[in-house]
């Protein structure tokens, strides 16, 4: 309750104190620049001052928090990534060139590369898949919001439910693990599926494919809706099959969207954290580099150094990735 | 080889029937048009001919065999959309030859085809451009061009102009003439609502209304002359036929009638029965067809000018109607004439060309036949 009134009482401030900021500072500079001045001239050169000075005014906050929030940390990244763990000496390329030979982080970059190829193909496939099928049921829409549910659910939240299917009791106790009732039922052995190395990265996949195939979905569906009905009926006409009519003539024409799909998704696993922090914290080979950096920077007294140095190579494999999707998304709705 | 024969043809969407008693025979190479008012079907019956509709009653032979669940790829047809329908991701090339393709024909047979099709439609120069990169008349003549390959025995066209410009379209409508010609042995059905481009292709037009029926079926002159009803005398012809209320006075072999009883009466060219006379029926005359009145003629009708437009090569006259809220009888006299408003005329029109419809509105000439 009490927490409850005094985020209320936050926002009421927080907009308050908007409202009186751009109401306040747009007065004075009304009041400082008048357009009735004395003279007529005077009033002209006002009023072209007040006129290239308003825009910075109502912009000044949001570029204020933006430098302050994204703008520093980043540069500032940098800046650690050449120090030593506790920011003290500048140490030049060292961070680099151990990284360059460290296990941890060899294994982190193979087993995020193993996620950019998987997640992406599986989640834009899966989503494409049903975004077709879906598109002829009449039960296709309940089907999708089904589909689309997990996307609301934090990725923690989803680590947890997850947990429970892939979760493994020892020998004698019953097993309340999904996966492993139901190994069970079809007479095998139940496992401890999150220690098998190699395929335990897989089975952590399988919670962001769970999660993204939704948004895949829900895009591409658009896209399919988008497909003039004709160019399906006359490729019917021309004697292609359901398979050949979806390859050859409906992706190639939505082949724009999943790409941004695609890219988009890979983006999200690039910086893939929460659910290895939540399931395996990074052991039994499962570790990925957001959740190397984060042992770096705060786990065993932190090494600001190094974890700076990891979030680097991060930023440096999304930027790319980044800007192509930013480039196509906005030619695409430019229409070409 | 193929003729196509729609026997009962029906067509509903859940209970409401969109089509009924649809039984047309079209013969090999026939150009047959379908016009109606929009909403009425023609898509609908052209889509079920090509399979992209099923057919929900009736039977639909090609050739004299049963096509009814036969996929649209197997019945010998090929379809040009109104919205072209081209595959945007290929080249006009890849456009034309895509049907050939799935059919994995050889290389050089499609290679042979589609250049064959460029030749005849000049898109030669076009065939590694994207259809975006066309214009509307060309994009139009690779869906036909498209159709060409296939070698279809029926070919059916969708409105297939009516996306293009008025020079455009008389271009394009010259060129699937010709093509027509060409193929002297390939059937075509088409479907427009443009009269001009009905009259000029067609060698018979199929009439449908919005009841869902094929009001008549005819080779155009036969349709503009001698209309079946009301409806189809009405839609062929622009401006379309004056019809008004009337009574039939004496019977015989002319009908002599009357706008009100005890007026004015003249005769209609068609016979009747002695059970038509006193009854009420409905008088009908093309607007090109009615003249003014010259010693010897009998007269018509007399009545005001209201509103006059020269054309150049014709003048239109809208004249007071026979009865109070009636549509305005339209004249087309040819020639520039100076009527004043509010002057009386009197016109006539050539026996033949005087139409008469019974109560049902089916033509005097066509009660009893068929
Ligand atoms: N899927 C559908 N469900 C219900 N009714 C439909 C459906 N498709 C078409 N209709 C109805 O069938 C009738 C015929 O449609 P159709 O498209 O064949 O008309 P049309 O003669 O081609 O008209 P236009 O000249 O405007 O193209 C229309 O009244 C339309 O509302
Ligand atoms: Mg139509």
């Amino acid at each position: 309750m009490e927490q409850l009134a005094s985020a209320l009482g936050t926002v009421i401030v927080g907009v308050l104190a908007c409202v009186a900021y751009f109401y306040g500072s747009n007065w004075l500079l009304d009041r400082v620049f008048p357009a009735n001045a004395a003279s007529a001239e005077k009033g002209i050169k006002n009023l072209q001052i007040a006129h290239a000075v308003r825009p910075w005014l109502f912009l000044g906050p949001a570029l204020l928090t933006l430098g302050l929030y994204l703008v520093y940390p980043a540069l500032d990244s940098v800046r650690l990534s050449f120090y030593n763990s506790d920011s003290t000496q500048f140490v030049g390329l060292d961070n680099y060139v151990w990284l360059w030979f460290d296990d941890g982080f060899r294994q982190s970059m193979f087993n995020n590369m193993l996620w950019l190829i998987f997640v992406p193909a599986m989640s834009t496939f899966f989503g494409l898949v049903i975004a077709a099928l879906t598109d002829r049921i009449w039960w296709g829409n309940i089907a999708k919001s089904l589909i689309f549910m997990p996307m609301a659910i934090s990725f923690i939240g989803a680590s947890i439910i997850w947990k429970f299917v892939y979760e493994y009791r020892g020998e004698g106790s019953a097993q309340i693990g999904i996966l492993n009732a139901i190994v069970e039922a079809l007479g095998g052995d139940p496992q401890a599926w999150i220690t098998i190395p190699f395929w335990n990265n897989f089975f952590l996949m399988i919670i962001l494919v769970w999660i993204q195939t939704g948004f895949a979905m829900v895009i591409l569906s658009a896209a399919l809706r988008g497909i003039p009905e004709e160019t399906i009926e006359a490729a019917t006409i021309d004697g292609a099959n359901g398979v050949q009519i979806f390859f050859l003539i409906m992706v190639p024409q939505i082949w724009k969207t999943i790409a941004v799909v695609w890219t988009t998704i890979t983006i999200t696993v690039l910086k893939v954290f929460d659910i290895v922090f939540a399931m395996t914290n990074g052991q039994w080979d499962t570790q990925v580099l957001a959740n190397y950096m984060y042992d770096w920077m705060f786990r065993g007294g932190g090494d600001f150094g190094r974890g700076a140095t990891i979030a680097v190579i991060i930023m440096l494999l999304v930027v790319p990735i980044m800007i192509w999707n930013i480039r196509s998304a906005t030619r695409d709705s430019k229409g070409h | 080889m193929a003729s196509l024969k729609l026997t009962d043809i029906e067509k509903a969407y859940g209970v409401t029937k969109v089509l009924k008693n649809i039984n047309l025979e079209i013969e090999q190479g026939e150009f047959i048009v379908f016009v109606g008012p929009s909403g009425c079907g023609k898509s609908t019956l052209l889509r079920m001919i090509a399979g992209l509709e099923s057919i929900t009653g009736g039977d639909l032979q090609i050739d004299g065999q049963r096509m009814n669940e036969v996929p649209p790829s197997k019945r010998g047809i090929a379809m040009v959309f109104q919205t072209y329908a081209l595959y945007p991701h290929m080249t006009v090339y890849d456009n034309m030859a895509f049907g050939m393709k799935i059919a994995k024909a050889s290389k050089e047979e499609i290679h042979e085809r589609v250049s064959k099709a460029a030749d005849i439609l000049q898109l030669t120069p076009f065939l590694e451009r994207l259809p975006k990169a066309l214009s509307g008349g060309q994009r139009q003549r690779v869906a036909i061009g498209r159709a060409i390959v296939r070698d279809p025995k029926v070919f059916l066209f969708d409105e297939p102009l009516s996306n293009l410009d008025a020079a455009l379209r008389v271009a394009t409508r010259i060129e699937i003439a010709q093509l027509n010609e060409s193929m002297p042995d390939t059937t075509m059905i088409y479907v427009t609502h443009d009269q001009v481009e009905a009259m000029t292709l067609a060698d018979r037009i199929v009439v449908l209304s919005t009841r869902g029926i094929i009001e008549q079926c005819g080779a155009p002159m036969e349709l503009y002359e001698n209309p079946k009803n009301v409806f189809v005398a009405r839609f062929i012809g622009s401006p379309a036929m004056n019809v008004y209320d009337c009574k039939v006075m004496e019977t015989g072999e002319k009908t002599r009638v009357a706008f009100e009883e005890g007026g004015h009466s003249f005769t209609v060219n068609v016979p009747s029965t002695p059970d038509q006379k006193g009854k009420p029926a409905k008088f009908g005359v093309r607007p090109e067809d009615l003249r003014l009145c010259e010693d010897g003629d009998e007269p018509l009708y007399k009545c005001e000018v209201r509103i006059v437009e020269k054309l150049g090569e014709v003048t239109l006259l809208y004249l007071e109607p026979p009865h109070e809220g009636e549509e305005a009888l339209i004249a087309k006299i040819p020639g520039t004439h100076d009527f004043k408003r509010g002057e009386m005329v009197t016109l006539t029109a050539d026996d033949e060309k005087r139409h008469l419809f019974n109560e049902e509105e089916i033509s005097f000439r066509w009660i009893g036949k068929e």
